[in-house]
């Protein structure tokens, strides 16, 4: 299975130079943000209430968006991956759209369907009082719309790599199908389920357009950090350096710890 | 995949579209860059199609925004030729830094009304109604000049209000209130009639009122001064000065 190690390709030189004009593109904009920062005010604005109520709102609206991924998402890419009903590819096409739309057109789509006059939020409001705009519930709805196709995929195509006979076997020994989509399909899937929620997190927490569209802006309730980001670059800029910086960070360090544990060395080839 | 055949009719329109307005571009000769506010827009539309049309080779690009994003982009080296603010505070940063090519100045006023929903269901009749705990209150943030002029006049009214959204432009107020998600908010008075009936506007008394002053100006490295003074002075015609009448701002 595994290739000997590192044996060592030479490049041709014009692919090395593209290679490396494209890793200095991707670096640089991260090295004009420690540029600018102000790094002596670094701590007076990182325990501002504001910033640690945005902070705080991020993770949890996006770790309610991972968890939610991962309950509706797995189930819907199994009914994608394994069974075959007529027009299966167009449905697939129309489950990953909101991951290809812009996320501004996702929240209009949003307003105009939970909103208080849309297709079904009239009904929300009107029978049971519902209001989901403006809301931390709207928020949180915003992330699972853009973020949950990248959780469908990357468990879908886990799916179809995992040879069916397993389950078929355990199935043969008196396993119901429900004991072996828990302990033979589930665990095997384990490294593109892990992925993919990694994916859909990070797209969570990064949300903006879907989420000031259709939840609005407002500080502890809906203002998620790029959010907080967006609007210090108005007030304060600084404060602006120093969010990205934290989300910068947030992120990395997520990357880096998730990628040995679970992704698997980058040799090994990943999961997705 | 879902068919890459699917995928390749999908492209041609679009790159054909691209490729016609490249070469309808460059018979172009002068693109002149106006910023200006986002409640601009719909009179400089207007008046960026007149110009044009009495103007051959020249194309007036907008970039329509909140000023204080605009003045934000002007500051950070944006190629603008004009820049409209509306308020005097944004105008100033660009100014303070030495980027305008002259003075700026007032070109247009205008002054706010509180907007609902059509037919006014709440029945808000005055700021006192925005109290209401349920209502859904939407504003920009206080360095927009909306979220500014707003909060002023509701500091003048001795009327509190906590609002359940900043909004990043005026726009995004009109949104949120035509769209009945938002039940009320505060814009500029030719923000109602560019609606064109979407919203419904509710006057202000004038004892609480403001004059938002919406000032004009060169930037500095401009190249093409000539249009931008071209522009601006077609805004100050009789032609433009309707024009701006039309969609409720007052002349000086």
């Amino acid at each position: 299975m595994r290739q000997s190690p590192r044996h060592r390709q030479k490049l041709p030189w014009p692919i090395l130079a593209i290679a490396l004009l494209a890793f200095a593109f991707i670096l640089s904009p991260f090295i004009g943000l420690l540029w600018r920062t102000p790094w002596s005010k670094f701590t007076d604005i990182v325990v501002k209430q504001e910033i640690r109520d945005a902070l705080w709102l991020s993770l949890k609206t996006s770790l309610m968006t991972a968890i939610l991924c991962v309950i509706f998402g797995v189930p819907l890419a199994w009914l994608l991956a394994r069974v075959n009903f007529p027009g299966r590819r167009f449905i697939r096409a129309l489950m990953t759209l909101s991951m290809v739309l812009p996320p501004v057109v996702g929240g209009i789509a949003l307003l105009y369907t939970f909103g208080r006059r849309g297709l079904f939020g009239q009904y929300l409001d009107s029978w049971f009082g519902i209001r989901l705009p403006f809301t931390t519930t709207a928020v949180v709805m915003a992330q699972c719309f853009v973020a949950m196709p990248f959780l469908v995929l990357s468990v879908e195509a886990g799916l179809r790599q995992l040879d069916s006979r397993f389950e078929d076997v355990a199935r043969t020994l008196g396993g119901s199908r429900w004991y072996v989509f828990r302990r033979v399909t589930l665990p095997s899937i384990k490294p593109s389920l892990i992925a993919g929620l990694v994916l859909a997190w990070a797209r969570a927490l990064g949300e903006f357009g879907a989420t000031i569209t259709f939840a609005g802006n407002l500080p502890d309730m809906t203002q998620t950090m790029p959010l907080a980001t967006y609007a210090a670059l108005d007030s304060n800029p600084e404060s602006a350096l120093i969010l990205s910086l934290v989300m910068v960070a947030v992120a990395f360090s997520i990357l880096i710890a998730l990628r040995d544990r679970w992704l698997g060395r980058a040799d090994q080839g990943p999961p997705l | 995949m879902f068919g890459r055949r699917v995928f390749i009719v999908a492209l041609v329109p679009l790159i054909s579209l691209a490729a016609c307005s490249s070469t309808s571009e460059s018979q172009q000769q002068t693109t002149l860059n106006v910023y200006a506010a986002s409640s601009l827009a719909a009179p400089f539309a207007y008046a960026g199609l007149a110009y044009e049309k009495e103007h051959p080779g020249v194309k007036v690009q907008f970039n329509l925004g909140a000023s204080s994003d605009l003045a934000r982009f002007i500051q950070e080296g944006a190629p603008a030729d004009v820049f409209a603010s509306a308020d005097i505070t944004n105008m100033n940063k660009v100014e303070s830094q030495d980027l305008l090519d002259s003075q700026s100045f007032i070109f247009a006023t205008t002054y706010l009304e509180i907007i609902v929903e059509k037919g006014n269901p709440l029945k808000i009749s005055s700021l006192q109604d925005l109290t209401d705990p349920d209502l859904i209150f939407v504003t920009t943030n206080p360095e927009v000049p909306i979220g500014k002029y707003t909060t002023t006049v509701l500091k003048k009214a001795g009327v509190a209000i906590t609002p359940d959204s900043f909004e990043s432009n005026v726009k995004g107020i009109m949104l949120k209130v035509a769209s009945g998600e938002a039940d009320a908010g505060i814009v500029y008075h030719s923000e109602v009639i560019a609606s064109d009936g979407q919203v419904q506007g509710v006057k202000i008394p004038t004892e609480f009122n403001i004059e938002a002053e919406f000032p004009i100006g060169i930037i500095k490295n401009s190249a093409n001064k000539k249009e931008a003074q071209g522009f601006i002075d077609y805004l100050l015609s009789p032609e433009g000065q309707s024009l701006l009448t039309q969609y409720g701002f007052q002349t000086p």
